[in-house]
């Protein structure tokens, strides 16, 4: 029955195919360093699920911002749980995808052909960074007013175009209501769709072109 | 290791990869639901007796509509909640009080006296003076609220749910 059903999918899915193009691929011989990527990926994934339940009860106003993240600390059922993955989740990613970075560095894995699989990566650190910096100020209160009041004002001390920059970061010449709102549409919009179609192409380019295998005596 | 008699290693690795998963699914998912759901399970119950001020500034036989607000707590912030309750005073000393929920599908009942019948105008349901129903989709008549009266003050016990 089961069996039947399943050639019925594959026949038109290409299940098998896709398995074994995807997960039965050849490699050469790896180590632990090798598994970073996808724990990045996992990481990734769970940003996502936990944050997707955060803004069922999170508002971005400054009214409620701070009121809301206690309501989910204090009185929601399990709210702890899922900030607290989300908040230690956002630093464990930085940090994974950061040693999986200096992995492929070591391993020289960045050189031909692999020189867009490390672009791409490059776009991914820098995402993934933008994500740790839009979602501190997300809970509004002291310590993120004044990390992004901080973070935006260093960035206005780029020549030339710094003070642009920043009241395009802030959305005006303080923080306020606007810079929140837009704190938080690029946090669970823009850098996560950036981020998951990224993904997409540094995954295909990883199976298209295999795995570096590591360095020996004749490199 | 290669002729264990049980599992090869790739089942083995399987085996226990599903197993992790599972775990890790769980860990995340119960809660999750609980999560969810949590402002549904609350149970924030209030019971109050509230004042709708001296009987005599009632007429008799004229139902008036009276109304207060309560505020309750929901999550993060107050919500003002109206209330409107018809005060029925059928003699000196006696009164009864209706509810203006409508018991379809609660839109607020009006008094018409012209017909001296309340009606909903979302169906179209009619009431009696009493509460009882004349006509329409309502499925039992007004609520009505338990009254006392202290030193010729009129209070109605609300319960919230
Ligand atoms: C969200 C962040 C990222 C995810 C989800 C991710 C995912 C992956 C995965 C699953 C692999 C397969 C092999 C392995 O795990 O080592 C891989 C390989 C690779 N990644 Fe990433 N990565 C991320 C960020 C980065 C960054 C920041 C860089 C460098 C700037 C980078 C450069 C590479 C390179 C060059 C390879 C090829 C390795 C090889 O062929 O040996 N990645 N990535
Ligand atoms: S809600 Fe009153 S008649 Fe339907």
């Amino acid at each position: 029955m089961f069996r039947r059903l399943f050639q019925w999918l594959d026949e038109r899915l290409g299940l098998t195919t896709i398995h074994d193009v995807v997960l039965d691929r050849k490699v050469p011989k790896v180590n632990w360093w090798f598994t970073l990527g996808s724990a990045s990926l996992f990481l990734f994934l769970l940003q996502g699920i936990t944050g997707i339940f955060l803004t069922v009860y999170y508002v971005p106003s400054p009214d409620h911002a701070y009121d809301s993240v206690q309501y989910i600390m204090n009185e929601v059922r399990f709210g702890w749980l899922i900030r607290g993955i989300h908040h230690w989740g956002a630093s464990l990613m930085v940090l994974v995808v950061f040693i999986h970075m200096l992995r492929t560095f070591f391993f020289a894995a960045y050189k031909y052909p692999r020189e867009l699989t490390w672009l791409s990566g490059v776009v991914l650190l820098l995402a993934t960074l933008g994500m740790g910096f839009t979602g501190y100020l997300l809970p509004w209160n002291q310590r993120s007013y004044w990390a992004t009041t901080v973070g935006t004002e260093i960035a206005g001390t780029v020549p030339l175009v710094g003070p642009f920059i920043l009241s395009v970061l802030r959305g005006g010449s303080e923080l306020s209501a606007i810079t929140l709102a837009r704190f938080f549409a690029v946090h669970i919009w823009f850098l996560p769709a950036l981020i998951a179609a990224t993904i997409g192409l540094h995954l295909y380019l990883v199976i298209r072109l295999g795995i570096s295998h590591i360095p020996d005596e004749s490199d | 290791m290669s002729n264990s008699p049980k599992m090869t290693r790739r089942q083995f690795v399987t085996v226990i990869g599903a197993a992790l998963s599972s775990f890790i699914g769980a860990v995340i998912g119960l809660p999750a639901i609980g999560y969810l759901l949590s402002p549904a399970l609350e149970k924030q119950q209030g019971e109050s007796w509230i004042p709708l001020g001296p009987l005599e500034k009632y007429p008799i036989n004229q139902p008036t509509l009276f109304t207060f607000t309560r505020t309750k707590k929901h999550g993060w912030e107050k919500t003002v909640t109206s209330y409107g309750v018809f005060v029925l005073r059928t003699s000196e000393t006696q009164v009864r009080v209706f509810s203006n929920v409508c018991t379809h599908l609660s839109c607020r009942v009006n008094w018409k006296p012209d017909v001296q019948e309340y009606i909903c105008p979302c169906h179209d349901g009619h009431f009696a003076i009493d509460g009882s129903i004349i006509s329409g989709p309502q499925p039992r008549p007004l609520d009505e609220y338990e009254i006392k009266i202290e030193d010729g003050n009129l209070f109605i016990f609300l319960k919230e749910t």
